[in-house]
């Protein structure tokens, strides 16, 4: 077993089990899914409207508030030192991590979509694009989140700083998700360009975020 | 060492650059070099400001427009510098990370406040501008909306800074963050170009030239410089204070150590 898939795996045991919160993000996005509706009124017309962006709202700040314990917890045991020092690339552990946490903590989100897209009065066909473009986005939203925690890590009363550091760099993830979701409900005519937009910016950020993580991990823990 | 006198005169500016950015690293030099520039730049600010408003002033009306084009020479500079400003973050950014030029993160820290007060007053003057234009304050196109994000990021940037407790650290964590916020620049600069948008598209920076009429463009072109000196007055005296502050912080770190100890 490589050093990295023996990361993956630890990271993947770890956020399960107890104190970890791997679910505890389903259950935010569950909340958040279902206030809304009390915020704006049962009119199911118009949850049907904005359904998908309900939808990715919810998703991306569930994803938000599980960033801060991808690395916290490595850095107060010490690991994060073993991390920086071990043989393998910080880039590529810190990639492991951020799947890791997405296995554990965004697809778990994708999952309960269908579940959540019936309180919005959505469609089959509705709740299936918005799953897909969902599946696509969040690792965007992880690799961007990756850059957000690793500046943070050290803080011990960050607070607010990663979202604050975090959100305004999804804002295009979060654009051409709900645009994505719109157009295949409208007519599956307009769905490709948005959606090839959305993919190409998870795989950027993909490289963009580790890249970005590993060199704040690595000034930051000076 | 290289001998300068010996290097052919393009190598030798080079030289003599670089050779001079090495010798401001040091702070007491560069505290001495700004203040005796500082006055200068002032005047040169002001002198500057004088000349472009007046330029403002007689310009002509616009035939569409009217009399409210001359926002125009408020809004455009502030948000030519709201971009340039990022731009000169990154670089120092670069600066701390790559070469670890001492003073280089003073430099960021002490633009990021001065790129947050642009961006605003540009995103202001452009929502007066727009009222009688477009007969709406705001719209969610893609120019006005990457701003936002850009003055949004700029406060992240400060947020950081003020998070961090020791200024070494946060300047490199605030360095990591400026260099991924870089790519917005470009989005912004294109986004009139790449999307439909309520704001006119690119009619000075194009290819092919400006479209704007002469009369009209140079009050812009010596607004811009002017906004452009006071950037760079503005930017010296707040490094000049951010040395003085961790001065006095490291003073105060001596002397709990001091009383720590006796």
């Amino acid at each position: 077993m490589t050093p990295l898939s023996a990361l993956l795996l630890r990271d993947m045991r770890l956020a399960v089990r107890v104190g970890g919160g791997a679910l505890m993000g389903v259950l935010f996005f569950l909340l958040v899914v279902t206030l809304t509706p009390f915020a704006i009124g049962p009119d199911l017309a118009l949850l049907q409207r904005i359904g998908p962006a309900i939808l990715w709202l919810g998703a991306l700040l569930a994803s938000l508030l599980a960033l801060d314990r991808l690395f916290a917890a490595d850095h107060e045991d010490g690991s994060l030192d073993l991390l920086l020092m071990g043989s393998a690339p910080l880039e590529l552990a810190v990639l492991a991590k951020a799947l890791a946490h997405w296995i554990t903590t965004s697809l778990p989100l994708v999952i309960a979509t269908p579940l959540l897209g019936l309180f919005l009065n959505l469609d089959a066909f509705a709740i299936g694009a918005v799953a897909l473009t969902l599946l696509a986005g969040t690792p965007a939203l992880t690799g961007i989140g990756l850059i957000g925690a690793a500046l943070s890590v050290a803080l011990r009363r960050g607070g607010l700083l990663l979202p604050v550091l975090v959100l305004p760099l999804t804002v295009p993830v979060l654009i051409f998700g709900v645009a994505a979701s719109n157009a295949a409900i409208i007519g599956p005519a307009g769905f490709g360009a948005p959606f090839m937009i959305l993919c190409a910016l998870t795989l950027g950020s993909l490289v963009i975020g580790p890249f970005a993580a590993a060199a704040a991990l690595r000034h930051g823990l000076e | 060492m290289v001998n300068g006198a010996a290097l052919p005169p393009p190598w030798r500016l080079t030289r003599n650059l670089v050779m001079a950015l090495i010798d401001l690293a040091n702070p007491t030099r560069f505290l001495a070099l700004t203040q005796r520039v500082l006055p200068f730049l002032a005047g040169a600010t002001a002198l500057a400001f004088a000349v472009g408003l007046t330029l403002a002033w007689l310009a002509p009306d616009d035939y569409q427009q009217g009399a409210t084009v001359r926002i125009m020479f408020i809004h455009v500079p502030n948000a030519w510098l709201a971009m340039a400003v990022w731009a000169v973050m990154t670089i120092a950014s670069l600066g701390t990370l790559v070469w670890r030029h001492p003073l280089a993160d003073v430099a960021a820290k002490a633009a990021a406040p001065l790129g947050a007060a642009f961006t605003f007053l540009a995103l202001v003057t452009g929502s007066l501008w727009g009222r009688p234009m477009w007969g709406t304050y705001w719209v969610w196109d893609a120019r006005l909306t990457s701003v936002l994000v850009l003055f949004l990021m700029y406060l992240g940037v400060i947020a950081l800074w003020r998070t961090v407790e020791d200024p070494a650290r946060a300047g490199r964590a605030a360095a990591v963050l400026t260099l991924v916020g870089a790519i917005n620049l470009p989005i912004i600069k294109f986004s009139v170009d790449w999307w439909n948008t309520l704001h006119q598209p690119a009619s000075i920076v194009r290819a092919g030239g400006p479209t704007i009429a002469l009369s009209i463009l140079t009050p812009l072109l010596v607004m811009a410089l002017a906004f452009l000196l006071l950037f760079v007055a503005l930017h010296l005296a707040a490094m000049r204070n951010e040395i003085l502050r961790r001065r006095v912080r490291a003073m105060w770190l001596m002397q709990a150590h001091a009383a720590q100890g006796a």
